[in-house]
């Protein structure tokens, strides 16, 4: 009995993270229908950032996250206002287009910059574990569980109750009634696109005290992302959450039945049949 | 203030895509009017209201809202001016509040410090807006969500209402409520351009109305004018003169 439950509450732990990196995909489409493909990198990126912030200026990566927040957060102001907006216009291919292109960009820039060399943030508290009963865990993975519940709850309390907040959830359920309310739709845009790389400069540091990272990890967790979020159904926000829960749940039954080859194998069946049974996902609309 | 000339449109032609679905519409809205276009399906009577609110831009002509050149302005400029659209098919919120609609509507600057009157001026003027106040939007009725709509045009302080379709699916009772209600907005001294598709009743409701046929106004004039001419109670009412 106890055998099963390790597996299970590691999932939960890890589906936290797994929420936590996929707020900013969710967000994103919910507002703009958009599928960003540079989102993993940018999660990556930020793992990038916490670790630089560790290892040059010795601040904690937690509150490094000071420094990483907005400069993530303008820095995805920058591109919705000036690469985005315009291919918006074009069509909705060249956003995507884009986005894939953003990412080849992030991955050779942190090749340069970091090398390709696996890295990890290590922190004092990164080895340290805590007991459920007889139950060995590492802190981090309750970190992971803890951060992940409070950013889906704050953004959720953005998002229902602070003047930009409503403006971004009026335009993602229409935009042209949005529009004809006064809501200037570049500038929502703008914000959102800004609060979902913060959200990655979050994602990524956790991330990179859980997991080691090297340039080209992007893809997969963007594949998780891509998981989590169809489970929750695109652009639900405790929907995110439960998905998160629901695939590192599954991940970590699947390795423990199957054995750690075949976890991730066990996961994106379980998110085919998900797609197929319900293609708007568990919460979706 | 009465018999201003609060919007002026000047020969627009107006696309979407390469389609042309306007030609040449000059039109002229005065303060205090209520203004009606009446035209079949596809007639362009939505592109008009979606130019005027600035969702789509004019390729050429020009638009005046109280002495400002509106052509080129987005729509949430154009809602700062005092222009607000209840749009066809409602286009509530479907999963905020009734409430959180409403406070959208007063999103603008330009209704922020008037927020609260407002807000009590719709429910007085929709009172089963307030009881539903928490309720999500889309489980309104079909009337209520109409109510929602024009109650959330009202927040943003209008001085002109542009109401697409208002009565598209609705009881004829609460037509008739609707129409009660935009009286009582116009009482308030809100211009309001209303598009329908029942012509008799528009006339009824209309100071003035525009024909459109096939993006173009082939006439316009009073409603008593319009009432009696030929080619409307041939195309709209089904009926020659001498039937009459
Ligand atoms: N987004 C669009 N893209 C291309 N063509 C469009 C678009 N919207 C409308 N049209 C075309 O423009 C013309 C006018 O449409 P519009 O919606 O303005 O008509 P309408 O008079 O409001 O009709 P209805 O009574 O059905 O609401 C139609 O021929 C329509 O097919
Ligand atoms: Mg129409």
């Amino acid at each position: 009995m106890n055998d099963i439950l390790t597996p299970i509450l590691m999932g939960i732990m890890l589906g936290g993270l797994y929420a936590l990196i996929s707020l900013g995909l969710s967000l994103l489409f919910g507002v703009m229908r958009f599928i960003n493909l540079a989102h993993g990198d940018f999660v990556i990126l930020g793992s990038y950032l916490g670790y630089g912030i560790l290892t040059y200026f010795g601040f904690d990566p937690v509150i490094g996250l000071v420094i990483s927040v907005p400069l993530m957060f303008g820095l995805g102001f920058l591109i919705q206002k000036y690469l985005m907006s315009r291919a918006f216009e074009v069509s909705s291919d060249t956003p995507l287009i884009i986005a894939f292109g953003l990412s080849l960009i992030i991955q050779n820039a942190n090749q340069i910059a970091w090398t390709p060399l696996s890295r990890g943030i290590n922190t004092g508290y990164s080895n340290a574990s805590f007991f459920i009963g007889s139950l060995q865990f590492p802190v981090v993975y309750l970190l992971d569980l803890l951060v992940g519940i409070l950013v889906m709850l704050l953004l959720r309390e953005f998002l229902t109750r602070t003047y930009l907040g409503r403006a971004i959830t009026a335009a993602s359920q229409d935009k042209k009634a949005a529009e004809l309310m006064g809501i200037n739709s570049k500038r929502v845009y703008g914000y959102a696109f800004a609060i979902a790389m913060a959200l990655t400069a979050i994602g990524g540091v956790f991330l990179g005290m859980t997991f080691p990272f090297t340039p080209t990890s992007g893809i997969s967790f963007l594949t998780i992302a891509f998981g989590t979020v169809i489970i929750g159904g695109l652009g639900s926000m405790w929907g995110t959450f439960i998905g998160g829960i629901i695939l590192g749940v599954m991940q970590t039954l699947g390795g423990y039945f199957f054995g750690p080859a075949s976890q991730m194998l066990v996961v994106y069946l379980i998110v085919l049949i998900i797609l197929a049974v319900r293609p708007q996902g568990l919460f979706g609309r | 203030m009465v018999n201003q000339v609060l919007l002026k449109i000047s020969n627009i032609d107006v696309f979407h895509g390469t389609f042309q679905a306007l030609w040449d519409i000059s039109i002229e809205v005065r303060t205090g009017e209520m203004l009606a276009l009446i035209g079949s399906n596809t007639s362009g009577k939505t592109t008009l209201m979606d130019t005027i609110s600035g969702l789509l831009h004019p390729v050429k002509g020009m638009m005046e809202f109280n002495g400002v050149d509106i052509t080129c302005l987005d729509p949430y400029q154009i809602v700062e001016l005092g222009i607000t659209q209840v749009p066809e098919g409602r286009r509530i919120f479907p999963d905020m509040t009734v409430l959180d609609n409403l406070m959208i509507g007063s999103y603008c600057s330009c209704a922020r410090s008037t927020r609260k009157q407002n807000l009590i001026r719709v429910y007085e003027l929709f009172p089963k807006l307030e009881e539903r106040r928490k309720q999500i939007a889309k489980t309104l009725s079909g009337g209520e969500q109409q109510m929602l709509a024009i109650g959330r045009g009202l927040m943003a302080d209008p001085k002109l209402m542009l109401i697409d379709e208002m009565s598209l699916g609705l009881a004829p009772i609460i037509i008739d409520e609707l129409f009660k209600a935009l009286k009582k907005i116009r009482e308030r001294g809100i211009t309001i351009l209303f598009v329908e598709q029942n012509v008799k009743r528009t006339l009824e409701e209309a100071d003035k109305a525009y024909i459109f046929e096939n993006g173009r106004v082939t006439l316009s004039g009073s409603s008593a004018e319009l009432y009696e001419k030929k080619q409307v109670k041939k195309a709209y009412f089904g009926i020659d003169e001498c039937e009459i």
